[in-house]
């Protein structure tokens, strides 16, 4: 028969950091779109060939994000303060408390995330070895950190391009930045897609340490 | 121990910790509420202006670009331009007993500058504007020195904005007369509008009629449809 046992994951700490942030970047977001909406230039594609537009019509209307501009700034001026803290509160415990050590990536986690495609693709039969966070983990989170970083360098020049005029130099300019923070956000819509599938895919047990900070572990007898 | 009696070991702490998550959600939408009233929302504006404003001095410039990029913005919006406007008889009202005619104050020291145009909208257009600055205009007003606002209309006072003096007196603040070197058209605010790059384009008002110093904050047209009055980039 096979033992189990419950064993420490998440701190709580950490825990508190992620549920914050989760609603807090999907009103940034929401409140960026009511922003955007006013100026709706990006598409995929190239010259005049237009694959797919931020966005149609439809989206627009069903999404009720039309005429809202004002709203929007007010919310997203008064929101980035507390993305900003919890950020920078985040980062700095992982620092502090030595979390680091499993989030950021390592020589070998470039090899690791490899295997790790491999095996969600089926290619890779044998199962993963254990870890906290996988290499796909570790790139995935330090990179979405990074990105974290990239918005608000970036809005700081949407918010203030004459006082931050050196940092909006830095980036290209006023339109260049705009164009850095929308596809930084369309980066987090992207990892949110993977991260949920990949949620799904792991189970309540993963899910509940996310919450709970515990899980079950299989051990050897 | 078995997968069932760990289950059962791990419940309480599981429960309590859904219980918690359940509040805080809770009280998060209460934030939510509570903070997205129109007050609330507007006294975050006035503290990010606040925390941001003391930076508006003679040492932030509004970055400046090659003439050669300059081209014509795009004309949003004709509010406070739709009466017909005779040019002869056109005056900059000043604290509404000096007017001052378009020669007068053309005769004031030239200003040129090329600074981007950026539209609370969200695009940008690098502009060639020239005329004088706004702070040699007002050294000749006779300015009461206690002012701390400046309010501009257009004639008919439809389209109005309100300034703190420091953003009006920074050096790339100017009364435009010609942009890309040609006199403004009506489209673009014949025959004199305000330039002022430390601003969005909703500040930059077109076809100047009044222009009222003053000790109380003025009215602003579009702070009033649930805008940022400072309105500061």
């Amino acid at each position: 028969m096979t033992n189990y046992e419950i064993k420490a994951k998440h701190p709580l700490a950490i825990r508190w950091f992620h549920w914050f942030n989760f609603p807090l970047l999907t009103l940034m977001i929401w409140s960026g779109m009511l922003i955007y909406w006013a100026n709706d230039i990006y598409f995929v594609g190239w010259g005049d060939r237009i694959l797919f537009k931020f966005f149609p019509e439809e989206v627009w209307k069903t999404m009720n994000w039309e005429h809202r501009l004002s709203e929007g700034m007010a919310w997203h001026f008064l929101l980035m303060w507390f993305f900003v803290i919890n950020g920078a509160l985040y980062v700095s415990y992982t620092a502090i408390s030595g979390e680091w050590r499993h989030l950021l990536p390592e020589r070998r986690s470039f090899g690791d995330a490899f295997q790790v495609v491999l095996h969600d693709l089926g290619i890779r039969k044998e199962p993963l070895p254990y870890a906290k966070y996988n290499g796909a983990q570790r790139i995935a989170y330090t990179g979405v950190v990074a990105m974290g970083v990239g918005s608000l360098l970036t809005g700081l020049v949407l918010f203030r391009p004459v006082q931050f005029s050196w940092l909006m130099q830095l980036l290209g300019g006023y339109e260049a930045a705009r164009a850095e923070h929308f596809a930084l956000t369309v980066g987090y819509v992207m990892f949110f897609g993977v991260h949920l599938g990949q949620v799904v895919k792991a189970g309540w047990n993963n899910f509940r340490a996310m919450v709970v900070g515990q899980q079950i572990e299989e051990v050897a007898k | 121990m078995t997968r069932e009696e760990a289950e059962k070991a791990l419940q309480t702490s599981s429960r309590r910790s859904f219980a918690v998550a359940g509040l805080a959600a809770l009280a998060g939408a209460g934030a939510w509420k509570w903070a997205g009233t129109e007050e609330n929302l507007r006294a975050n504006l006035e503290r990010n202006a606040s925390l941001t404003k003391g930076l508006v001095s003679d040492r932030r410039l509004a970055e400046t670009y090659p003439v050669s990029m300059a081209q014509t913005p795009r004309t949003n919006g004709v509010i406070g331009l739709e009466s017909d406007l005779d040019l002869d008889k056109w005056r900059v009202m000043v604290d509404d007993s000096k007017p001052w005619t378009l020669e007068q104050i053309k005769a004031l020291p030239k200003f040129e500058m090329t600074t981007e145009l950026r539209c609370i909208e969200g695009w940008s257009t690098v502009v060639r504007w020239s005329g004088v600055r706004f702070r040699d205009f007002a050294a000749r007003c006779g300015v009461n020195p206690a002012s701390t606002y400046v309010s501009l209309t257009t004639p008919d006072e439809n389209y109005y904005v309100g300034l703190d003096m420091a953003s009006a007196l920074h050096p790339q603040t100017m009364l435009c007369s010609e942009m890309n070197g040609e006199p403004l058209d009506a489209d673009h605010g014949a025959p004199l509008r305000l330039v002022i790059p430390v601003k969005y384009g909703i500040k930059n008002l077109k076809r100047i009629g009044n222009i009222r110093f003053s000790q109380q904050r003025p009215k602003d047209y579009w702070a009033e449809e649930g805008y940022d009055w400072f309105a500061g980039l």
